[in-house]
């Protein structure tokens, strides 16, 4: 008993500790491009490793009894009966809770920074209307109404989200975060993006038949870029470079 | 008038009178109140409905109330005393109180269901294995999303249902159910439920998935109301069948068996039909306001009249999260019944997997909202619903374990039904570990809606209830039909199963968290998810091709299989203590219970004497 019950423990440790490598080491999310995702991320690879790491003890208890204990051929004895064990029953209910109560907590301290409000002085709002099947944008601060979203890099963002028919989702997967704009209130979304390039806004909620091809752009681009084309857009002289 | 013995058949034909006596009066009242006769959604509901009263009155699911109500005849005890004996297949194709022919009809229904909704998800791979639209247009690829979704649950509801009729008046040593004409209801609700489902597809469809989000499905074309009718009838079977579930493992249990010498699988029934009887009537409430928002112009939903778009998710959440656990909570019963009889070991821990169940009912009840996110609501919401549905985990980890340790030093043999809950526990648990992520609200803003969520439900349903239902109709096939099925074809079916369903579900998981969005029919061939896509579409090929296979296993060895001995599997049950097939009635005697049901390897334990 003592014997099997070590054999397992090494393999699962063994099994575990290849397959909490291989979660941590393989890029299973895009490239990053807010500084939500650093949020995020780390939070993903912890998550990836304990499920992992309880994954392997399952599999190796699995599988080992399979391998181990089966029933050998012309052996129709029963086992020997084992009904139950309180200590073992108390450890394994009181365990999973001890994993996921402060995961949740972990969890609640980084939605809260997602969610914080930065200072107004501080963000670019812009106000962001859905429908089938676009996005238009508004940049109230800079009197600028366009069809295609464009953001300095490095400063925080205010989406403040609408929908004129049906819900639909913005969801930038490099941001990480995204929020539905619902029909007949207002929603928000903050993010800072940190990375100079294009991405692709998706919209994440079905919306219809063409739901698939409801796909925008973004841009960010360095401040000074963003400055001289909302300068353009704002004398309506404005087109995408 | 062979034909017409055949309750199927009159129900058909009494059903579509019932739909054009439907059709008149819609237009007979608009007629009288003045307006334009014609009006299509209108005249579609109340065809409908009449339509599937009539159906059911010509089956013959009234007459014995009827007779009863009018005083026309003393109500007898249902049964099959002194009826003349009618072919096989009149007798399943008709109305039947015997617990056991409504179980083998639910469960045939289920498997036609579960090949209706195959055959959709191998379209939709199809489409998908390529990037540009090659095999089916967007609007029928969006209608497929939620036909198949909503085929499936109901295939699902509906097994559960059959299974759990079959098998609990013999688990629990009783007769027959409590209310035998109410069970007879309940199955004969399915059929027309189906029909209406699939009659969605060829009356314009529907685009908004089995979740049916207005405003979307308010304007949705007239597939919509199909769609709901279909579900608010199976929905009305279920709340039937809870009730009847209920009453009988409370009253009807043979002398002795206390709550804690049931199976396990009666206490999960016993949890299961409590959150169906309580939930379901929430998504019933939530597609009948849109149902009336769509005919009658109510705008519950609606801003621009007052109505809010956030409500009518609550009302469908409120019900559809329970719902997951209402088609998990049997199949994990099932893997608890099955493997301390392959083990030879009884189930470690029996009362705490047993009261896990009613812990997971419990808990299920306030998870709702972490289906909502991102819906916009309001954010003091969003922490507690995370912290609630984290907390499922530790129920779900109590059976987990003590599987593990059932098999631990236990003396397992690999015939079918064994293979298939030890594959069901590695499924269910990877389901599990990837909900995880979901629950916590930062990782799901970014996987919220995309395939990473598609993958993890595959995992939970088929590790919870496709896998456990496989097992479960291998494992009582002798018991219900005298014969034995294939073992070699069972075992070639599981593995081709098992490696199609690891192909298709973890390319899933991968290009989710990628960024592929879920319920699309296309996607850009530059984002690189083609390889993945085409190897997802492959794996779901092999399982369609298991379930061919096991169609063809359980059709030709209950008409050609060698005869199984009585007992196969050396089980305590007490099912297995009556012939095969059990005669109506089940037991000459009621059996009294005096011991435990999983006392493998105990020296001398009797459960029970006949």
């Amino acid at each position: 008993m003592r014997r099997h019950a070590l054999t397992a423990g090494l393999l699962a440790s063994v099994l575990a500790g290849v397959l909490v490598l291989l979660a941590v080491g393989v890029d299973l999310l895009p490239a990053s491009g807010s500084r939500e995702a650093e949020y995020i991320d780390p939070l993903f690879r912890l998550l990836f490793a304990i499920a992992m790491i309880i994954f392997a003890i399952v599999m190796t208890v699995l599988l080992y009894s399979v391998a181990v204990f089966r029933r050998r051929s012309g052996d129709d004895t029963d086992a020997a009966p084992i009904h139950g064990n309180a200590v073992l029953e108390t450890i394994w209910t009181v365990i999973p809770f001890a994993i996921v109560v402060p995961l949740g907590i972990y969890g609640a301290v980084v939605f809260h920074a997602l969610t914080r409000p930065v200072d107004s002085a501080q963000a670019l709002e812009v106000r962001v209307t859905a429908l089938q099947w676009g996005w238009e944008y508004e940049y109230p601060t800079l009197g600028v109404r366009t069809r295609e979203l464009w953001l300095p890099v490095g400063q925080p963002v205010v989406l403040r989200l609408y929908s004129r028919d049906v819900i639909h989702s913005f969801w930038v997967p490099e941001f990480r975060v995204k929020m539905d704009a619902v029909p007949g209130m207002e929603t928000t979304l903050r993010f800072t993006p940190v990375q100079v390039g294009e991405y692709r806004l998706l919209c994440a909620e079905l919306c219809g038949v063409a739901h698939a091809y409801m796909v925008g752009r973004v841009a960010v681009v360095e401040a000074a870029q963003f400055a001289a084309w909302a300068r353009l857009q704002a004398t309506g002289e404005g087109g995408s470079p | 008038m062979m034909l017409w013995s055949i309750g199927l058949v009159r129900g058909l034909l009494t059903g579509a009178l019932g739909v054009g006596v439907g059709l008149g009066l819609a237009m007979g009242l608009r007629g009288v109140l003045g307006l334009e006769p014609w009006n299509a959604e209108q005249a579609s509901v109340l065809g409908a409905v009449c339509g599937v009263i009539a159906f059911l009155g010509g089956v013959g699911v009234f007459h014995d109330w009827a007779a009863w109500a009018t005083g026309r005849r003393e109500l007898a005890e249902p049964g099959h005393e002194g009826a003349p004996p009618q072919p096989w297949w009149v007798r399943y194709l008709s109305y039947a109180t015997d617990h056991k022919v409504i179980g083998i009809q639910y469960i045939a229904t289920a498997i036609a269901l579960l090949l209706v909704g195959g055959v959709l998800a191998l379209l939709m791979r199809l489409e998908l294995a390529t990037p540009g639209m090659q095999v089916l247009s967007l609007s029928t690829y969006n209608t497929f999303i939620g036909l198949h979704g909503m085929i499936m649950l109901g295939a699902t509801l509906v097994g559960i249902a059959g299974l759990a009729n079959y098998l609990i008046p013999l688990l629990i040593g009783a007769r027959d159910m409590a209310f035998p004409r109410l069970n007879a209801l309940s199955y004969w609700l399915v059929p027309p439920a189906a029909l209406l489902l699939i009659a969605a597809l060829f009356t314009g469809g529907f685009d908004t998935g089995w979740t049916a989000y207005p405003p979307l499905s308010a304007r949705a074309s007239l597939g919509m109301p199909f769609f709901f009718l279909g579900v608010y009838a199976v929905g009305l079977s279920s709340i039937l069948g809870a009730v009847n579930f209920l009453v009988t493992i409370l009253t009807c249990r043979a002398p002795g068996m206390t709550l804690f010498r049931m199976p396990i699988f009666v206490w999960a029934m016993l949890a299961t039909s409590i959150i169906s009887l309580t939930a379901t009537q929430f998504i019933g409430m939530s597609f009948l306001m849109v149902l009336l928002e769509r005919t009658l112009g109510m705008g519950f939903f609606d801003p621009a009249r007052g109505g809010s778009v956030i409500l009518f998710q609550h009302l469908f959440w409120f019900y559809s999260h329970p719902a997951v656990y209402i088609f998990v909570l049997p199949g994990l019963g099932i893997i608890s019944e099955i493997l301390p009889v392959f083990a030879r070991k009884p189930l470690f821990g029996y009362s705490a997997v047993a009261l896990s169940s009613m812990g997971i009912a419990a808990v299920s009840f306030v998870v709702w909202g972490h289906h909502m996110f991102v819906a916009g609501m309001e954010n003091h919401l969003i922490v507690p619903f995370m912290l609630t549905s984290l907390l499922v985990a530790v129920p779900t980890g109590v059976k987990i374990f003590s599987w593990l340790a059932t098999v631990w030093m236990g003396k397992l043999s690999f015939e079918a039904p064994a293979l298939f809950a030890l594959g069901a526990i590695v499924i269910f648990l990877i389901g599990g570990l990837t909900g995880v992520p979901n629950a916590i609200v930062p990782t799901d803003l970014h996987l919220h809606d995309t395939y990473w969520v598609v993958g993890h439900f595959h995992h939970t349903l088929f590790g919870g209830f496709i896998y456990p239902f496989i097992a479960a109709i291998y494992y009582w096939f002798p018991k219900a039909t005298g014969r034995m099925y294939s073992e070699k074809l069972a075992k070639l079916q599981f593995w081709l199963m098992t490696i199609g369903f690891f192909l298709t579900t973890l390319a899933m998981l991968r290009i989710g968290l990628l960024g592929m969005r879920r319920r699309v029919a296309d996607y850009d061939p530059s984002l690189g998810f083609t390889p993945l896509q085409l190897l997802a579409t492959l794996g779901g090929m092999l399982v369609g091709i298991a379930f061919v296979l096991f169609l063809a296993n359980i059709v030709l060895s209950a008409l050609v299989g060698i005869k199984a001995a009585s007992n196969p599997w050396r089980s305590r049950s007490l099912e297995w203590q009556a012939p095969s097939p059990p005669p109506a009635g089940n037991f000459p005697h009621p059996p009294i219970v005096i011991g435990h049901p999983y006392d493998y390897g105990v020296p001398g334990a009797v459960f029970a004497v006949l």
